[in-house]
C-alpha cells in the first residue's frame, strides 16, 4: 500500500497540544438479556421473592413499623439494625417492608461466606445481598445513592443463645460508621423486636461447625418443635415490631482517607446504645411474644 | 525523526495486531518485532527478529535500533497454552531482561507500555464487586499465571521508579473476546453447551479485542503513564453470557473439579484454575480511570459478547480465514531488495 493511500492522518498529540475533550459519547449498544445489576440484584427475582414472602410478612410475622417516615425517600442512607435468629429473619422483613412501603430497593450487606455457597449464594445475591466490603458500601451509598442495610453485630448477633436475647453484641469495629462518614450519608438505626423469638438457638455444636467451616451450627427450638428438617427452615410466628429511630448525621467531611478512631468508636457505641434502649422500651410494652 | 517502536511478542495475537496498527501511523519510522515464533499475520514493514523466549539478545537490539518506545505484549495469560515453566520464562524472565535492556546506560527508551491482565486481582468470595487500580487482592495468588503476572508488575513498578524520565503505562485487560482471539473462555463459549459451576452464576466482565488494540494505540499516542484497568462497561451473569450466545449452560459439580473437567479436556477444552474460580466468583474492575484519561470504548461487556457470537456464527458458516504464512525470503525481499520501489517518504 503506497503511503499516499493511507487513510489515517492521525498525528501524535504532544503535551503542548491538549487533547480536545469530545462531548459525552452517545450510549453504546448494550444488548442485555436480564435485569441483573452489577451487584447481582435482579428486580424481577426480587419481585418473585416479595410475592412469596408477603404472606410470611403480613400473616405470619404481622410486621408493624413505627417511624417508617424517617427513612429517606431519596439519597443514600445506611440502615443499621440489631441481628438475631439462627437464620436471620430480620433482614428479609426489613428489606421487604421498605421495598413495599417506600418502593425503594434495599441492598443488604452480609459476610462473604454466603457468596461461597452454591445456590444459596446466587439466590442471596439476586434478592439484593451484597458482600460486606467497604468499597461496595461506598459505591452503593455515595455514587448510587441507595439504601444499604447492615447488621454490625454480624454472626455474633445471630449465633447468640436464647437466654442472651436482646443483648446487643459489640458493633464490630465501627466500620459502618466510618463508611457512612466517608460516603457522607446518614445512619438510620432500626430496632427490631420479634426476630429473636422466630428461631431461637437452644445450643450450638462448635465441633461440627469447625469441621464443616460454618460460623456456627445451631440446634434451634424450631427443630425441637417441628422436627429437624422443617424446623431448620420454618420460623415461629413471633410478632414483629420495627421501630425506626432518628437518623444520625455526622459533622465530618466526606471522602477523607481516615477518620478519628475515637470518634468512630464513640459514634458506633452511641448507636448501639440507642438501639439497645429502644429495644428495652419496646420489650417493656410487649405483653406477648406472639401477639405483641 | 519518527518514532522507533519495539514490539515484543510479534507472533502473538496482540503483538501482531499492534504492529499492524503501528504500520498505519505515518510518524512511526521503525517497528521491530521480537518473538520466538514467526508472525502469523501479514505485516508490511515491521522487521521481525527471532529471539529465544527470555530475550537474551534484547540489550543488543535496543542498543542497535535505538528504539524510543517498547510495547511489551508478550505476556502469557492463558495457562493452558504452555507449561508453567515456559510461561515463567516468557513472563517473568522475559520482562526482567526487557527492563534490564531498557534501563541500560545510554538507553534511548522513553515510553514503555506493558500489557497485563486483571488476573492479578484474582477471584475470591471476599472480593469487592469492583476492583480499582489500587485495590489489593483478597486471596493469595495460587496459580502460576497469576503469580507470574504479579512478579511482572513488580518489575514494571521498579522500572518506573528507577526511571522517572520514562513514561510507563501498565494496562490490565479484562477477559478478552472477539472474532479472532482464542482464550479458555472463548473456547468454553464455542461449545454446544456452555459449562458452568452448579449453583454459581457469577458476574463477569469482557473487553472486545478491538478495544484492546485501540487501548494500546491510545496509550502509544497520548502518553498516559500509570496503571489502568481496561474492561467494557457492566457486569454480566455467566448465564446471561450464554444466553446472548444463544446457548444453555451445563452445570458441572462445583467441587472436585479436576474430575468434572476431565471429559472437557479430552475434547480440547481445558478449564484452567483461574477460569474455574472466575466461574465461581466472577470479577469486576472499575474502568473509569482509563475513561477519565480520555479513552472511549466501542463495546460494553454485553456488546462484546454479542459481537463475539456474531463473528462465531459467521466463522462457523464460512470457515476460517486462510492462514497467513511468514516466508522469511519473501519478506526480506519486499523490505530490503533494491528491486522494490519504496516510496515511504513521499
Amino acid at each position: 500500500m503506497p503511503p499516499t493511500e493511507r487513510k489515517t492522518t492521525k498525528t501524535r498529540s504532544r503535551a503542548l497540544v491538549p487533547v480536545p475533550r469530545t462531548a459525552e459519547p452517545e450510549a453504546l449498544p448494550d444488548p442485555r438479556e436480564s435485569d441483573v445489576d452489577e451487584w447481582g440484584r435482579s428486580e424481577h427475582m426480587r419481585e418473585i421473592a416479595r410475592r412469596m414472602f408477603d404472606p410470611m410478612y403480613r400473616r405470619w410475622f404481622r410486621a408493624e413499623w413505627e417511624g417508617l417516615e424517617k427513612i429517606p425517600t431519596d439519597g443514600g442512607a445506611l440502615l443499621v439494625s440489631n441481628h438475631a435468629a439462627a437464620i436471620p429473619s430480620d433482614a428479609p422483613v426489613i428489606m421487604h417492608g421498605i421495598e413495599t412501603e417506600l418502593g425503594r430497593p434495599v441492598y443488604g450487606l452480609a459476610e462473604y461466606i454466603f457468596r461461597e455457597l452454591p445456590v444459596v449464594g446466587t439466590m442471596w445475591s439476586r434478592v439484593g445481598g451484597v458482600t460486606a466490603q467497604p468499597d461496595n458500601a461506598y459505591r452503593l451509598l455515595r455514587e448510587q445513592k441507595q439504601l444499604v442495610l447492615v447488621f454490625p453485630e454480624g454472626t455474633k448477633g445471630t449465633s447468640k443463645s436464647y437466654n442472651e436475647r436482646y443483648h446487643l453484641r459489640r458493633f464490630g469495629r465501627g466500620g459502618f460508621v466510618e463508611i457512612a462518614m466517608r460516603a457522607g450519608v446518614p445512619i438510620v438505626p432500626i430496632a427490631v423486636m420479634g426476630a429473636e423469638e422466630s428461631m431461637p438457638i437452644l445450643f450450638k455444636l462448635p465441633g461440627l461447625a469447625k469441621a464443616i467451616g460454618a460460623p456456627y451450627v445451631p440446634i434451634t427450638a424450631n427443630m425441637v418443635a417441628f422436627g429437624p428438617l422443617l424446623g431448620s427452615v420454618l420460623y415461629f410466628p413471633a410478632k414483629f415490631k420495627l421501630k425506626v429511630l432518628d437518623p444520625i448525621t455526622f459533622d465530618v467531611a466526606p471522602n477523607q482517607p481516615r477518620y478519628s478512631r475515637s470518634k468512630v468508636m464513640d459514634e458506633s457505641e452511641a448507636i448501639r446504645e440507642k438501639i439497645q434502649e429502644a429495644l428495652y422500651e419496646m420489650l417493656r410494652e410487649r405483653r406477648s411474644v406472639w401477639f405483641g | 525523526m519518527g518514532r522507533r517502536v519495539l514490539v515484543t511478542g510479534l507472533g502473538t495475537f496482540w503483538g501482531g495486531k499492534v504492529a499492524q496498527a503501528l504500520e498505519r501511523e505515518p510518524d512511526v519510522e521503525v517497528i521491530v518485532g521480537l518473538d520466538r515464533e514467526e508472525p502469523t499475520i501479514e505485516l508490511e514493514r515491521t522487521e521481525y527478529v527471532r529471539s529465544d523466549e527470555n530475550y537474551s539478545i534484547l540489550a543488543r537490539i535496543v542498543k542497535a535500533t535505538k528504539v524510543d518506545t517498547i510495547v511489551h505484549t508478550f505476556m502469557v495469560v492463558d495457562s493452558t497454552s504452555m507449561s508453567s515453566r515456559t510461561m515463567h520464562e516468557i513472563n517473568v524472565i522475559g520482562t526482567m531482561n526487557l527492563f534490564a535492556a531498557a534501563s541500560a546506560p545510554g538507553s534511548t527508551v522513553r515510553n514503555v507500555v506493558v500489557k497485563s491482565s486483571t488476573l492479578v486481582y484474582g477471584s475470591a468470595g471476599q472480593d469487592p464487586t469492583w476492583f480499582s487500580e489500587e485495590s489489593a487482592r483478597t486471596s493469595p495468588a495460587n496459580t502460576p499465571v497469576e503469580r507470574s503476572l504479579i512478579a511482572v508488575e513488580g518489575y514494571v513498578r521498579d522500572f518506573a521508579e528507577d526511571n522517572p524520565h520514562v513514561n510507563v503505562t501498565l494496562l490490565r485487560f479484562s477477559n478478552v473476546l472477539g472474532p479472532d482471539i482464542v482464550t479458555p473462555a472463548s473456547k468454553a463459549l464455542e461449545l454446544p453447551m456452555v459449562p458452568s459451576l452448579f449453583g454459581f452464576d457469577p458476574r463477569l466482565q469482557f473487553v472486545h479485542e478491538d478495544d484492546v488494540v485501540r487501548a494500546l494505540m491510545f496509550v502509544l499516542d497520548n502518553e498516559v503513564p500509570g496503571i489502568f484497568n481496561v474492561a467494557g462497561d457492566g457486569l454480566l451473569p455467566w448465564s446471561e453470557v450464554a444466553k446472548i450466545c444463544g446457548k444453555r449452560t451445563i452445570p458441572l459439580p462445583p467441587f472436585g473439579m479436576s474430575i468434572a473437567t476431565a471429559p472437557l479436556r479430552r475434547i480440547g477444552v481445558e478449564m484452567p484454575p483461574e477460569l474455574l474460580s472466575l466461574l465461581k466468583y466472577g470479577r469486576g474492575v472499575d474502568n473509569r480511570r482509563f475513561k477519565r484519561a480520555g479513552f472511549r470504548y466501542q463495546h460494553t461487556t454485553a456488546g462484546t459478547v454479542k459481537a463475539f457470537v456474531e463473528a462465531l456464527r459467521l466463522r462457523q458458516t464460512v470457515g476460517d480465514k486462510p492462514a497467513y504464512r511468514y516466508e522469511r525470503d519473501v519478506e526480506q525481499f519486499f523490505r530490503h531488495s533494491p528491486a522494490v520501489v519504496r516510496d515511504v517518504d513521499a
